[in-house]
């Protein structure tokens, strides 16, 4: 059997006393739809930010095993050497360049390949054949996400002007066109109404269909997440704490305990976990 | 009006063109640098006073080798000052500001004063505190109108200023707007992480903001020397506050907005000069300022920076 896509092992985050991730093993495959899911404060964002180069973990090992290529140790790369290695995120509060056209926020994303062509952009200035050849088929890339995503009427429009459910869409067309082995997808339905929704749950099985990618996916819509993940991993107060397909997951009692309660469970261990979750979501 | 006085006035007009092209240069370097790292390098000034002075000495060098060619020369002399100051630019980056990325504002702002002086007296030790004289380059000139005992003249010297001016300006706009580096420039000023996030080199595109801005300035020290003929090591101080104003009035952070402050600035000066007094021509100049940031704190051509909650 190949080595998963990405394999996380002992993945453990401490900020000062609190250890906000503690040992989580995790994998996502290519071609599949890995969920990680978990009441707020859990950690999951923490382990995207270490996914992505933005924290440096405590301890432990994030494996990124490239088709034909030697395995990467995601922790030991600069950031911005993450996304070429293949890893790109999007954000729980979106993070699009506001002041950029929906067509330039794309081609940002292209940007590696295309300075390479560019000799730094010097010879985008005298417009030599290469890089305009390179930028017309950045931009043809990014006009096939456009229309992929159905953006063709706002793709000259500037990013921070669009309504929420649109700049959604924008976010993930932008981080498709880096190319990417796995996207990583930070409560993608987040503020995105019922109907949204199943267009996006739709969108990302289309996606994972078409490209082979993996795709990981922090989401607390149950529905979505029941509906087009593979697998799912479930964390609490930094653990991992069950693993398996929507349906394992759906009858799992320790799941169900961590979404429920216990019956007779005391408030205030409850209040204590929502006010670790707001300070994990404001460092977020 | 008479013939004369329009005479006059276009005379002034002419000079703060030529005088607002040059500060429009060294003005789009403190816009570029503020706009990605959010930072006033207040060694930029210096940066230009290094350009002169590599242009000062690549001509005498270049007199002394026997080069006659006009041209010839000044290619030479703008390819050496843009090299050097282009080091300069990205040596004072790498050692003074980087190191203190993510430290509160004010560290990088004290770095650069102190970058400033630095240079300053660099330049005062080695090359001698007194003023550095350069024979004419370009002479002559043409007379636009003649008319009873007036004259309009440009010289040859303010066309080039001009000319070249307005080429850079032109071409490092299409570098902003159409190119994969300018692009990545744009994307670090709104948001470097998420810059960074898609693969894009941060500390690098800042390095290479530096250097473009440093190239700027250095075109600038050519021109100033060529235009007045004496340098001094404490040249980058006041031309360099003008530059800042001129950013500040168009609007920091804006490219168009440095270019049109930058002419601003020139022109007040010199009419400031012609009609009113040359020794007050500053305090007309900051007035303006002054004004500018009473009734638009953002500029002419900034934008508000309004923070969504």
């Amino acid at each position: 059997m190949n080595a998963p896509l990405l394999s996380v092992t002992g993945l453990t985050m401490r900020f000062g006393g609190l250890v906000a991730v503690d040992g989580v093993n995790l994998t996502a495959e290519t071609n599949r739809i890995t969920a990680l899911i978990g009441p707020n404060g859990a950690g999951k964002t923490t382990i995207f930010n270490c996914l992505t180069g933005f924290y440096k973990p405590t301890s432990g090992e994030l494996t990124l095993n490239r088709p034909g290529q030697l395995p990467v140790s995601l922790q030991t790369l600069p950031g911005y050497q993450v996304s070429r290695h293949g890893v790109v995120r999007t954000f729980q509060n979106i993070r699009l360049f506001p002041r950029m056209t929906v067509l330039e926020n794309l081609l940002v994303a292209q940007h590696v390949g295309l300075m390479k062509k560019a000799a730094f952009g010097v010879a985008g200035l005298i417009g030599l054949k290469g890089w305009r050849t390179a930028e017309k088929e950045a931009i043809d890339r990014a006009r096939f996400w456009i229309e992929r995503l159905d953006l063709t009427s706002v793709a000259d429009e500037e990013a921070g002007n669009l309504s929420y459910g649109v700049q959604r869409r924008v976010e993930i067309a932008r981080a498709m066109n880096t190319n990417p082995l796995l996207l990583c997808l930070d409560e993608p339905a987040a503020g995105l109404n019922p109907k949204e929704t199943g267009v996006l749950g739709e969108l990302l099985q289309g996606i994972r269909e078409q490209f082979g990618i993996g795709i990981l996916l922090i989401e607390h819509d149950m529905g979505l997440v029941m509906g087009i993940s593979d697998r799912i991993h479930v964390v609490e107060y930094g653990r991992k704490i069950a693993e398996g397909t929507p349906e394992q997951i759906r009858s799992d009692e320790r799941v169900i305990k961590a979404y429920l309660g216990e019956p007779d469970e005391e408030e205030l261990p409850a209040i204590v976990a929502e006010d670790v979750a707001g300070q994990e979501g404001g460092r977020a | 009006m008479d013939a004369s006085a329009l005479g006059t006035f276009l005379q002034y007009l002419i000079n703060g063109l030529a005088l607002g092209a040059i500060y429009g240069l060294i003005a789009i370097g403190y816009t570029m640098v503020y706009g990605i790292i959010r930072m006033i390098n207040f060694a930029h000034g210096e940066i230009y006073m290094i350009g002169a002075f590599v242009a000062v000495t690549t001509f005498s060098i270049l007199a002394a080798a026997g080069v006659t060619s006009v041209p010839l020369a000044l290619l030479l002399v703008l390819v050496m000052a843009i090299a050097f100051t282009a080091a300069y630019g990205w040596t004072v980056e790498r050692v003074a500001y980087r190191p203190l990325r993510g430290a509160p504002k004010l560290a990088p702002l004290i770095s650069a004063i102190g970058m400033s002086i630095l240079l300053q007296n660099y330049v005062m030790q080695t090359q001698g505190a007194r003023p550095k004289p350069l024979a004419p380059v370009m002479n002559g000139g043409v007379t636009l109108w003649q008319g009873d005992g007036f004259a309009v003249n440009v010289s040859y010297i303010q066309l080039f200023i001009i000319l070249l001016t307005v080429a850079l300006m032109v071409g490092f706009t299409q570098l902003i707007n159409r190119t994969a580096l300018g692009r990545a420039q744009r994307a670090c000023e709104q948001d470097r992480t998420m810059a960074g996030l898609l693969g894009i080199n941060v500390d690098r595109t800042i390095s290479l903001t530096f250097v473009m801005g440093a190239a700027l300035a250095a075109v600038a020290g050519v021109l100033v020397t060529m235009y007045y003929g004496v340098i001094d090591f404490y040249i980058g101080f006041l031309a360099g506050m003008k530059a800042f104003t001129a950013a500040v009035l168009g609007g920091i952070g804006s490219l168009p907005g440095a270019m049109l402050g930058g002419l601003l600035i020139g022109l007040i000066e010199a009419f400031f000069t012609g009609y009113v007094s040359g020794a007050y021509k500053d305090v007309a100049s900051f007035s303006v300022l002054i004004l500018v940031l009473v009734f638009r704190p953002t500029g002419l051509m900034g934008r508000p920076d309004i923070e969504k909650v």
